[in-house]
């Protein structure tokens, strides 16, 4: 398996001054995912705004695994519904200029 | 320069204890931290006050500062004004209000009181991520066909961006670390960019597909043939069954919008055919057709 587009948790947790176990623990809680090979446990790249936010909401405001995991999925569902905004805003354009170009 | 009543950032009295001061901070600082509260400027800018307020009333030192000249601000304001049209720079106690303080991630308020204190301001522990910017782009619909690169200027930073093609209206976009700069060493904000695409080709998008209009002779509608029609990646032939309806929509397979970051994958063109009547018949245009009538009867 290839390591492109993946960071070793270590060299993660000396850039942010962090502990294995705190990323060990993360993925214990089911809040990121890791893999691991050749024996050393990696994270995808595109995981890291998420690893990132984590450690930022944990550091700053104190916050403990299971209120990081509850604060993840509001700010996904609230991700998601700014994207669905987004889409019926663009289809509600969609007639509006069909109605002007069209008819 | 405007007075920041730090007391009332953190919603507390000026004889807060030290607890106190933790417990508003903490408690503001869940409310407005900018990964609770994305894409929010106010709560990003009040989320700055915050952290200035806690950085001073937490300090004994230039709590003690603050409210030595906080409390008579306004009236240092007046008299800096007052000086500063007769002879220019000027001082209020031991405080320079003119100094050439570095710019950033405090207040001009905070910079002046604090600005010249022997690098205090360093001191400080507490690490914090820059703050977001957010800025607008505007794109026609054409480029937004194409994965193209764009030069953008933020605050005197040239940034190239590529932007893949099939980007929608009103889609964000993040650049990692062209925010504000990290407070504390913290890291750089992010650079959040929104598109707004302007359509100004004879095509509508709904998404990755594109609806267009084509008129067609009443000829070629009653007994088919082959058209011309425009798309945006240039001109197709095709073919028209005759019998075609007024109205009837054709739809073209990958002749629409490219999907957005897949690449070869693209929605399709919906062209509604408009039959056009013909109009100043001649006389033996009206014959033929009174004698198409009269067979149809």
């Amino acid at each position: 398996m290839t390591t492109e587009n993946m960071i070793p948790i270590t060299e993660f947790c000396s850039v942010h001054h962090l502990e294995m176990t705190f990323v060990q623990s993360l993925e214990q809680q089911g809040l990121i995912e890791t893999t691991v090979v050749n024996e050393i446990q990696y994270v995808e790249v595109n995981q890291l705004p998420k690893l990132e936010q984590i450690v930022r909401l944990h550091r700053e405001l104190n916050i403990n695994f299971e209120g990081i995991d509850a604060i993840s999925h509001l700010l996904n569902q609230m991700e998601d519904m700014q994207r669905q905004i987004t889409e019926l805003k663009n289809r509600l354009h969609f007639f509006e200029e069909k109605e002007q170009k069209f008819y | 320069m405007e007075f920041i009543d730090y007391y009332k950032v953190l919603g507390i009295d000026k004889n807060a204890s030290q607890d106190d001061i933790k417990k508003a901070y903490r408690k503001l600082a869940r409310k407005l931290h900018p990964d609770l509260n994305p894409n929010d400027k106010e709560a990003h800018k009040k989320f700055q006050q915050l952290n200035e307020a806690n950085e001073v009333l937490s300090d004994p030192e230039k709590r003690k500062k603050y409210d030595q000249y906080g409390k008579d601000w306004k009236h240092a304001e007046q008299f800096e004004q007052a000086q500063q049209s007769r002879a220019g720079a000027q001082q209020f106690g031991e405080q320079t209000f003119h100094g050439d303080f570095e710019q950033g991630d405090f207040s001009d308020f905070f910079n002046s009181l604090f600005g010249n204190m022997g690098g205090s301001r360093r001191q400080r522990q507490t690490k914090f991520r820059g703050e977001d910017y957010h800025a607008e782009l505007q794109l026609n619909l054409t480029d937004a066909y194409r994965t193209h690169q764009q030069t953008l200027t933020v605050n005197g930073k040239n940034i190239r961006i590529t932007i893949p093609a099939g980007i929608e209206n009103g889609q964000k976009i993040r650049i990692k670390g062209h925010g504000g700069e990290g407070i504390n060493g913290g890291p750089n904000g992010d650079l959040y960019i929104t598109f707004n695409i302007i359509n100004h080709t004879k095509f509508l998008r709904d998404g990755n597909d594109l609806h267009t209009t084509v008129e067609l002779d009443l000829y070629t509608a009653v007994l088919g043939g082959e058209i011309t029609v425009d798309t945006l990646d240039g001109k197709v032939k095709l073919k028209v069954n005759p019998e075609t309806q007024n109205g009837t929509k054709v739809r073209l397979k990958g002749k629409g919008f490219p999907v957005y970051k897949k690449e070869g994958e693209f929605g399709d063109l919906i062209i509604s055919y408009q039959v056009k009547i013909p109009t100043n018949l001649t006389d033996k245009q009206k014959e033929l057709f009174e004698q198409l009538a009269k067979l149809s009867s």
